[in-house]
């Protein structure tokens, strides 16, 4: 089976609407079905490490939202089922986050080892 | 050795993470392989003699990377006069590259 | 020259981004050389096939529906389709089945057929090229 990398940059898009990154729930479908799949963070999207990330009380009217995205936990479900996690380690200085609190579990990876990264992948998919 | 064969879309004045691209593109160039970023969309108005951000082209073209426009996209932008480098194709040549073998195709 | 099987992802819904046209390009380029294709519409991507389309008049321009001949991406795709038949290469269209669900995107002109995340994975593992075409 081919080895899969998802990239995913772009952070919070719809994330509301979906009660998840579409991109992230993708990638564990595919290893559902069998994939080879690797996901790396980079760009915004290192956010989804952060703990505490918390989108609950959301409500429109008497419509409150009742179950909303956990991207942290979603992540740690992934790398409990063996989907590894890169993250890009500029990504996360950039964004304050090198000294918050993140999910243990992902691999940080230096902008400069990208290209070592792709080579390592039969599949490169920028979502 | 693979084939890499980046689709760029976006272009430099909007995108703040370009210069990051260009880094990537020029990073696997280097690691010997086979390199090519074809311009789409916004991404061919880097393509402009003149336009300020033409010298990622010529950049680009140093490396050892081949740089190709799509010819829909520079006319739908009249983008006539092209930097130093860049070839134009029509977008059934961006098919071929796609199926040539061990071809890892990314867009951007 | 060798009939080839190309696969892409796309995610972008109709009329937003310049991602859908350039998609169907290289769809429409894939087929005329008589590869195959297979499209597994994700997210907004589903709407890109949704039958109820309907082209409208221009008031600015003061042209009529007729006058403005507005596409449709339905049209566009079902001329897709038509392209495949006559080069003998095969489409095949997947709309992801949760993403038109939630969008209510299930009525779509005659050729694409529901599936998962699965298809796009099975199409990609049997085709010489892959290719996601990300949205913002």
């Amino acid at each position: 089976m081919a080895k899969i990398l998802n990239i995913v940059e772009t952070a919070y898009r719809a994330t509301l609407e979906e009660q998840d990154d579409t991109v992230l729930w993708l990638t564990h479908m595919l290893k559902n079905s069998g994939a080879d799949a690797a996901v790396l963070l980079q760009g915004n999207a290192v956010n989804y490490l952060a703990r505490g990330q918390d989108a609950s009380g959301l409500a429109f009217g008497q419509l409150r939202m009742v179950r909303g995205p956990e991207l942290d936990r979603d992540l740690e479900k992934m790398i409990d089922k063996g989907i590894p996690v890169f993250a890009i380690e500029e990504d996360i200085i950039d964004r304050g986050l090198a000294e918050f609190d993140l999910i243990s579990g992902f691999q940080r990876i230096s902008r400069r080892s990208m290209p070592e990264l792709l080579d390592r992948h039969d599949q490169v998919w920028r979502w | 050795m693979a084939n890499y064969l980046f689709i760029s879309s976006r272009d430099p004045y909007e995108s703040p993470d370009s210069e990051s691209f260009i880094k990537l593109v020029e990073s696997i160039q280097a690691r010997h392989h086979s390199t090519t970023v074809f311009l789409v969309q916004n991404g061919v108005l880097s393509a402009r003699s003149g336009a300020r951000h033409s010298e990622i082209i010529q950049r680009l073209a140093r490396a050892g990377v081949t740089v190709i426009a799509d010819r829909f996209s520079l006319r739908e932008r009249a983008v006539g006069k092209l930097a130093d480098g860049v070839a134009v194709a029509d977008i059934d040549r961006l098919v071929d590259l796609m199926i040539e073998p061990d071809t890892k195709t990314i867009w951007q | 020259m060798p009939k080839k099987t190309l696969t892409l992802a796309i995610m972008d819904a109709p009329y937003e981004s310049a991602n859908s046209t350039t998609a169907l390009r290289i769809v429409n380029a894939a087929l005329s050389k008589g590869h195959n294709v297979n499209v597994f519409a994700y997210e907004g991507a589903v709407n890109l096939t949704m039958r109820a389309q309907t082209p409208h008049p221009n008031p600015v321009k003061g042209t009529s529906v007729e006058q403005e001949q507005h596409p449709t991406t339905k049209d566009w795709i079902g001329a897709l389709f038509q392209l495949a038949q006559q080069k003998q290469a095969k489409l095949d269209w997947v709309n992801c089945g949760l993403c038109v669900d939630e969008r209510g995107a299930g009525e779509w002109i005659e050729g694409p057929r529901r599936g998962g995340p699965k298809d796009f994975l099975d199409a990609s593992m049997a085709s010489d090229a892959t290719l996601v075409i990300p949205t913002k």
